[in-house]
């Protein structure tokens, strides 16, 4: 197995585009979903699946693959977006995102190729983490093993427990991805659950961390790619993103975090998404 | 002879270590492994700490890796606190995490209900996948550790504390199939765990001098439900009675009440704990004693019964004869 190619710059902020678009299309349907937080981590899902991650659509079960777990998993459609994308199954399968018939269920489900685990109930992502990256020291494998956590999912205990264990067993191949939008479904993390100061919390958990722009793929591929930042500590990077990034009328609202887009906010949103992209 | 089945799980797990390199057992610091234990497991044991949320999943992880994890924990800890990630991360992928729960039914005594399990049986034995079996002295858990290797999915197995009694010589129990101790055809008697099935096979001595025979049912397995044995059991029986350290509820008498309703209606007399959170203090013999789990209730209860039962039966034949 070879490791994709870093892609340039402006190739990662196309496949994000089209990452949010797929989301657009989804939450068009008659279920709705979880537009806010995956547009937030579209940039860090596109980072780690089209430069970081040693995975191969072709051989999804390779031993030797990096391994990707979606904490948050509300956010299955970006994922399965990203997933999409990168080939393990095709474009076309997400217009049947909810609707019987199909396998792309609101949260992941392993029957979708590319899904390691499900998820969805959260504060579990960290714990099936560090049992995937142990797993690997055992077998003697240098592949990888990435997180993406919700920042309001960091109110869960468990989180904490598998942070813990994490540092004390020096899984340095372990790296967690905070999505930091500052939002959770009812309103500000902040204001429900303090956590700053975030970066340092991490810290005084044994955990080397990097605080960084959560919306610039280039950037957050390169340090993904770096990890293990500091021998002997897991690695976690913050990543300060906004929820529903990309679209003027939800983003930084917590009322993005779960949306059915109605034929006119459907194009609004479409259009929206075609401004940027010119504009970018 | 007496040895707690939570040493003789810890033993079997040792002596099938270096023949299963895949195996591992980790900890949440409950004391089972010793430092010698430690020592002779060398890598195959791991010690997370006190995080039961945290342990399922971390084994999780490592199974669906390859890897058989054996996760040490508590019955309280495992089936209330951690029961999420057993259900999610273990239960729903099917992975192969074989979860010892010390401190069953009442086997944490004077510990008290914090951490006592009377609810675990009934929580865990509704999970699609799962195996749930209670051994009911040490050879029987060695048994089960053994053929635990060869087990495809999920497995609870709910142990003791302390060392309780050996059933009489019996051929090793099997994963899925009930173990019939004793044969007759007036009532089935069925329980399992160490104290039940020893009341149940007293109870049928004694029920024997009364001229009542018993078939005594050690339904070690509670999912794969054995219906087959239970129900050929019960077809020439008038009354089954089940007898388990657990609440009354969805256990053990639970299953049986489930599977003869459905397959042959007989009357179906539930013996556990009574419907409260225990309040008396003592170790696990006094604790069933006190709540009354024992061979005495379960004859007095099959008495009462079958004699309520033919005085109906007088009373009615008297009716058609006036």
């Amino acid at each position: 197995m070879t490791v994709t190619p870093l892609l340039e710059r402006d190739t990662l902020d196309s496949v994000a585009a089209r990452i949010r678009s797929h989301v657009v299309d989804m939450c068009a349907g008659p279920e709705g979903g979880h537009l806010g937080g995956a547009f937030s981590c579209a940039d860090v899902l596109t980072a780690l699946y089209f430069s970081v991650l040693n995975v191969d659509p072709d051989r999804p079960d390779d031993p030797e693959r990096d391994r990707f777990l979606l904490s948050k998993g509300h956010a299955a459609v970006g994922l399965y977006a990203t997933l999409a994308e990168r080939g393990f199954f095709p474009v076309g399968e997400l217009a049947g995102y909810g609707r019987p018939g199909s396998r792309l269920m609101g949260h992941p489900v392993r029957a979708v190729p590319g899904v390691e685990l499900p998820t969805g109930s959260l504060g579990h992502g960290l714990a099936l983490g560090c049992g995937f990256a142990l797993a690997a020291r055992y077998a003697g494998r240098a592949s990888r093993t990435f997180v993406l956590l919700g920042d309001g999912e960091l109110q869960e205990g468990s989180v904490w427990e598998a942070a813990i264990a994490a540092a004390s067993l020096r899984l340095d191949r372990l790296i967690a991805v905070v999505d930091r939008n500052g939002l959770q479904l009812t309103g500000a993390t902040e204001g429900i659950a303090p956590m700053e100061p975030l970066a340092e919390r991490w810290r005084s958990f044994g955990w080397a961390v990097r605080d960084v722009d959560g919306h610039d793929p280039a950037r957050l591929a390169e340090h993904l790619g770096a990890a293990p930042w500091e021998p002997g500590k897991p690695s976690v990077l913050i990543a300060r993103t906004v929820k529903g990034q990309g679209l003027p009328f939800l983003a930084g609202r917590s009322a993005s975090h779960y949306v059915t887009l109605s034929p006119r906010n459907h194009a609004r949103a479409i259009n929206a998404l075609r401004a940027t992209e010119t504009a970018g | 002879m007496s040895r707690a089945t939570r040493e003789a799980y810890r033993d079997g797990l040792l002596s099938a270590l270096d023949r299963h390199p895949e195996l591992i057992c980790l900890d949440s610091d409950t004391g089972l492994f010793g430092a010698d234990h430690v020592a002779a497991a060398g890598d195959q044991y791991l010690n997370l700490g006190i995080a039961e949320h945290n342990l399922m999943g971390i084994a999780a992880g490592m199974a669906a890796c390859g890897r058989i994890p054996f996760v040490n924990t508590m019955a309280a800890f495992a089936t209330s606190r951690a029961l999420e990630a057993i259900k999610i991360d273990i239960a729903y992928n099917r992975l192969p995490v074989r979860i010892m729960a010390t401190h069953g039914g009442l086997a944490a005594g004077h510990l008290g209900p914090t951490h006592q399990a009377l609810e675990d049986l009934a929580v865990l034995r509704v999970l699609p996948g799962m195996t749930v079996v209670v051994p009911a002295d040490a050879a029987a858990t060695e048994a089960f550790v053994e053929q635990s290797l060869n087990l495809a999915g999920p497995l609870y197995v709910r142990l003791g504390r302390k060392p309780t009694p050996e059933l009489p010589a019996a051929p090793p129990p099997i994963i899925g199939q009930a173990q019939t101790l004793r044969q007759g055809g007036d009532v089935v008697l069925v329980s399992c765990g160490p104290y039940p099935v020893l009341a149940c096979l007293a109870a049928a001595d004694m029920l024997a001098e009364q001229g009542i025979e018993a078939t005594v049912l050690n339904m070690h397995t509670l999912r794969p439900f054995d219906t087959e044995t239970l129900v050929a059991a019960a077809r020439p029986a008038t009354l089954v009675v089940t007898l388990e350290e657990h609440w009354r509820s969805g256990g053990l008498g639970g299953a049986v009440a489930e599977a003869l309703a459905e397959r042959a209606p007989i009357r179906v007399l539930r013996l556990g704990m009574p419907d409260q959170f225990v309040d008396e203090v003592g170790n696990q013999e006094h604790l069933v004693a006190h709540y009354d789990l024992t061979a005495e209730r379960v004859v007095r209860t099959v008495r009462t019964t079958l004699d309520a039962a033919a005085r109906s039966g007088m009373a009615d034949r008297e009716t058609v004869t006036v």
